[in-house]
Formats: C-alpha cells, sequence, structure tokens
C-alpha cells in the first residue's frame, strides 16, 4: 500500500485540529513522494466524522470502532496502530506532536523497529525520503533528522503546519486490529477549570514573569488573554514563586510554545525562557526596563510599566471588538 | 519494591549551545554537564516509595565517564547502587539505541518500577521511556504528576491538554516524571561523602552486545531562524503606548 499515513487524533468522538494540521501537512509530502494520504483513526462511534479528514488531503481514511478507542492509551493505540501499519506498509506516519503523539511515538517505533522525529517544525524530501527539522535544546539549535528506519515516524508541533483544504470527503474503510490484553485503563478523566486552550495549542500567549510581583496580579492578564481568547503562561521564576501552577511553565524546563502572538510581561528574558517561546511568530515585550534580554527576542517592544500598559491594552482590545 | 531510575547527563540550561565543525554535533567545550532535571523527579519520587515500601534503588545511566558525576549525585540524593554503559561517542545517538541499551541494563534488575525524566532538555525528543517499555514489555506511564501505590498496582496523573487523566496500571511499569510530581531534595553533605563508597558498576556496550547504532540520524544542525530587529512602540502615556502597540498588532502583524 505505501503511500503517507496520518495518525488522526480524536478527543470525545471529534478530530482535533492538530489531525487536520498533520494531514495537510501529510498532502505535501505525499504529493513531493508521488503517492497519497491515509488517515488512520481510531475511536468509538465516530465513523462520519471520519470523512473530513477528506477535506485536507487524506484520499482514505481507516477507522476502527472499539469502545477501548473511545480514550487515549498507550496500550490499546501502539497495538492496534502496528499492526495496521505492519499491514499497510506506509512508507512515511505523521502524527501530532500532542501528548498523545509525543507518548505514542516511541512505542510505535520500538515495535516496528524504526524511530522517530519528534515535535518537527518543517519537513521535507530528499532522494524520495523525508527529513525533518526539529528544534533541539528548546530552539537553541534545530537539526535536520533522517529517519533511516521504516516506516519514518515523525510528530508535527501544533500550530506550525498550515491547514490547507485541498480534497473532498475521504473513503472511509472499517478495520479490526487485533487487541491483546491491555495493562493499563483511564479511571478518571478530570477537566481543567475554565476549559482554556493547552499553552502548547494556544495561537494567542499573555505570559508573565517575576515582575508580576505577586499572584493576584496575574489577573490583569487573564483578563487581558480572555478579551484576546488567549490562554496565561508564565516564566519559571514567577512559577518557581508559587504565583502559577506548573504546567503554566513556559521554557526549556516547561513547555515549548509557538503561538500566533507572545506577550510577555515583566519577563526579563533568561535563556531557558527565550529558547521556550522564541519560536512565536510574533512577539512582544511589555518591560519597564529597556536592557532587559527580552527586547533583544521581540518584534514590537514596549518600554513601560506593564501595570499601566496591560490594563489599557486590554481597554484598546475592547475597542477593535 | 526493586526501582530503577534511569538518568541523562545533559548541558546546564544556562549553556549558549554552540554547533560543533562537522555541523551535525555541538561543541562540548565548555559545557557544565547537570543532570536532567526531570530525571531529578524520578530519582526523588523512587527515594519517597522506598522509604515507605523499602527494597532498593539503582540508577542507570549512557554515556562518557563524565556521567559518573550525575550518578553519584543520585547516590548522594539516597540512590543505594548505580550502573554506567560507559562509551564515548555515545552523546546525540538515536534515542532509540539508548532504550535498548538500557533494556539491556535494566531487564536482569527485574524491577517493579522504572523511572525517567519525561524527556531530556537537549535533545527534548521524549521517546526513551515509551520505547524503554515496549523492549521490557512493560506498560508505560508517560508524563506523570502523581504516583499512587497500589497491590501490583499502580495509579498515576497524567496532565494533558486541557485534562488530567488518572490511570491505573498492573506492576511493573515505566513512569516518566513531570515537573510537579514532587520537589527534589539537595544532596546532604553526609549523603555526598556515603555516595563515594557506593556500588558503581561500569559496563561497555561490548558487554551487552550492542552497538551506538540506531535508526535516526542527524544530516545537519542549524541555528534557529533569526529574528528582525524588533520596533520599538512610541507613546508618552501608557494608553498611547497600548494605542499603538494593539495598532500595529492589528495592521502590521495582523495576530488580533
Amino acid at each position: 500500500m505505501a503511500g503517507v499515513w496520518v495518525i488522526a487524533e480524536q478527543r470525545d468522538g471529534a478530530l482535533r485540529k492538530i489531525s487536520f494540521e498533520a494531514a495537510s501537512a501529510a498532502k505535501k509530502v505525499a504529493d513531493a513522494m508521488g503517492t497519497d494520504v491515509t488517515a488512520v483513526v481510531l475511536g468509538s462511534g465516530m465513523e462520519a466524522a471520519c470523512k473530513d479528514l477528506g477535506k485536507y488531503g487524506a484520499k482514505k481514511v481507516l477507522y476502527a470502532d472499539d469502545a477501548a478507542y473511545a480514550t487515549y492509551t498507550t496500550d490499546a493505540y501502539s497495538q492496534a496502530l502496528a499492526e495496521l501499519i505492519k499491514g499497510g506498509s506506509p512508507d512515511v506516519v505523521l502524527l501530532g506532536a500532542s501528548m498523545q503523539g509525543k507518548d505514542l511515538a516511541g512505542r510505535l517505533a520500538a515495535k516496528l523497529d524504526t524511530s522517530a522525529a519528534v515535535d518537527c517544525t518543517a519537513l521535507k524530501v530528499e532522494d524520495g525520503k523525508l527529513v525533518a527539522t526539529r528544534p533541539i535544546y528548546a530552539g537553541k539549535v534545530y537539526a535536520d533528522v533522517l529517519v533511516t528506519g521504516s516506516p519514518q515516524i515523525a510528530t508535527l508541533r501544533p500550530n506550525v503546519f498550515d491547514m490547507v483544504e485541498s480534497g473532498g470527503e475521504a473513503a472511509v474503510e472499517k478495520v479490526s486490529p487485533a487487541l491483546g490484553a491491555l495493562k493499563t485503563k483511564v479511571v478518571e478523566v478530570q477537566q481543567l477549570a475554565g476549559g482554556k486552550v493547552d499553552l502548547t495549542e494556544a495561537t494567542i500567549i499573555v505570559s508573565g514573569g517575576r515582575g508580576m510581583k505577586e499572584a493576584a496580579n496575574f489577573s490583569i492578564l487573564e483578563e487581558l488573554a480572555d478579551k484576546l481568547g488567549g490562554t496565561v503562561g508564565a516564566s519559571r521564576s514567577a512559577v518557581d514563586a508559587g504565583w502559577r501552577h506548573h504546567t503554566d511553565q513556559v521554557g526549556q524546563t516547561g513547555k515549548v510554545v509557538t503561538p500566533n502572538l507572545y506577550i510577555a510581561c515583566g519577563i526579563s528574558g533568561a535563556i531557558q525562557h527565550l529558547a521556550g517561546m522564541g519560536s512565536s511568530k510574533v512577539i512582544v515585550a511589555i518591560n519597564k526596563d529597556p536592557d532587559a534580554p527580552i527586547h533583544q527576542k521581540a518584534d514590537f517592544c514596549v518600554v513601560g510599566d506593564l501595570f499601566e500598559v496591560v490594563p489599557a491594552l486590554s481597554e484598546e482590545v475592547t475597542k477593535l471588538g | 519494591m526493586n526501582i530503577v531510575v534511569c538518568i541523562k547527563q545533559v548541558p546546564d540550561t544556562e549553556t549558549q549551545i554552540k554547533i560543533a565543525g562537522d555541523g551535525k554535533s555541538i561543541a562540548t567545550d565548555d559545557i557544565k554537564w547537570v543532570m536532567n532535571p526531570y530525571d531529578e523527579f524520578g530519582v526523588e519520587e523512587a527515594l519517597r516509595i522506598q522509604k515507605d515500601k523499602g527494597g532498593e534503588v539503582t540508577v542507570v545511566g549512557v554515556g562518557p565517564k563524565r556521567v559518573t558525576e550525575s550518578l553519584r549525585t543520585a547516590l548522594a540524593m539516597g540512590a543505594d547502587k548505580a550502573v554506567l554503559v560507559e562509551d564515548d561517542g555515545i552523546y546525540g545517538a538515536d534515542p532509540m539505541a539508548i532504550a535498548k541499551i538500557l533494556a539491556a541494563v535494566v531487564k536482569p534488575i527485574n524491577p517493579d518500577l522504572v523511572f525517567l525524566g519525561q524527556r531530556a532538555v537537549d535533545d527534548d525528543a521524549g521517546l526513551v521511556g515509551s520505547a524503554l517499555a515496549e523492549f521490557l514489555d512493560m506498560p508505560n506511564l508517560s508524563v506523570v504528576t502523581k504516583v499512587e501505590l497500589g497491590e501490583g498496582t499502580v495509579k498515576v496523573l497524567r496532565p494533558v491538554e486541557g485534562q488530567t487523566l488518572v490511570i491505573e496500571s498492573s506492576l511493573p511499569a515505566i513512569v516518566t516524571a513531570q515537573k510537579g510530581l514532587n520537589e527534589p531534595r539537595y544532596a546532604s553533605l553526609p549523603g555526598i561523602m556515603k555516595a563515594k563508597k557506593k556500588p558503581l558498576e561500569t559496563k561497555t556496550l561490548a558487554d551487552l552486545g550492542l552497538t551506538a547504532a540506531g535508526k535516526a540520524e542527524i544530516k545537519a544542525l542549524t541555528p534557529p531562524p533569526s529574528r528582525a530587529a524588533g520596533k520599538t512602540i512610541s507613546g508618552e502615556t501608557p494608553q498611547e503606548l497600548a494605542a499603538n502597540l494593539a495598532r500595529c498588532l492589528r495592521d502590521e502583524a495582523k495576530v488580533i
């Protein structure tokens, strides 16, 4: 069968945005290789939703329906996918570099005796092989990686690859890979308060550092983030001070992010932080110290008091509607 | 409870990374090497479980001789013994090769639990934990912030996008540690003294019948894409600054 496969990702029966980003990227790779895209969906009661992958380049969708696939487990997913991949022998397998995709990549690569390029930000085809570019050292260096095993597995960083509509409906073929004994079980899913978009998938991030002075002051960042439809992040100093939860930390020992807009408020710009947010498309620094390193990295520098500028910016955003 | 912690030695996160002359690796002079920060959470969790349940904590590392220092740090924190698979050229090898080497060392130890950091802050791959689990035929519980042991089972919290999953698994199992799991202890002076006498066994790849060859190679390293110089927003008052910034973001950058 060969070709380029994309492992789509669903939550509660709905395909996640990263699946369409990955399918669109897969289409470009497949075109360069002169082959087609097959998407794989594991889920429960969601056959109709699979067709949407056709719009973003999948010619065919392999859909496996089982209650065991409703919520992701490494166990069930890696078993099923390894069997499907062995049967279909794709040249390339792409996944999202989401929590799910990152977890799956290593296990799948080990099962298939290959390797994976993780959290890639660019893909190209050279001599018929996929060469993937990925930031390492949290973005201090970029590596071009060639997976020499087969299939070539790569996970794609969310919010980097554009969703491109290229086709119509995909033909959905039902498959039922065999499942062995499962050793793990998701016993509870706790929803995080607010239902905010995760930093790794956010298109706008408003982030605060030591200059925020105390936990309560983050409310002005929350307000701006709300108005912009963004998510609040934090520097390591703010997290270590106990002002924000560790899941909010951006940087080399936190999350590496690629939003369209990153607004750094009261963040001086330690090397670890700059690495974690340096590939954001547009960076704004709001810091009263004109010599703060963050200004070197920013597209737009505001030298001013964040406690005055941030609320004023919230008002301006409201005015713009 | 027999526990293994796999640790990697990485450049301190303060390090300015420079590309070496070969264009495929980093220049390793002037680097301060430290234990991968996420691995510290693994060591700490292993020691806490050992305090509660008894047993032995073994730390395992792969790399050149310098990795001994990070293993000694783990011993000084309280681990019982260490194994180093010593190889001078292995830094930067495919994580799948590393996972195979770790599997060969860990298997005979017959652990109930294996901890690793959720990723190493150098190659940022996060592949070794789940690959090791596959090679050892164990379940993997990745990026975990809480570990609770039952009778032959383990329950963990795994934060994912917008949710926290509560996952139950049989033992033995592989757990990769995320920030938030615990607050790693510092090695005490008596701990450091004691660590010097704790067993540290050195093996070679030849002993294990393995090589550093993997299934992926780095073709080239490049500096990050350079950014154009920034624009300083003008304005006399916070209101003017905010208004001018909002205009730039909407009309120039088109991001709001």
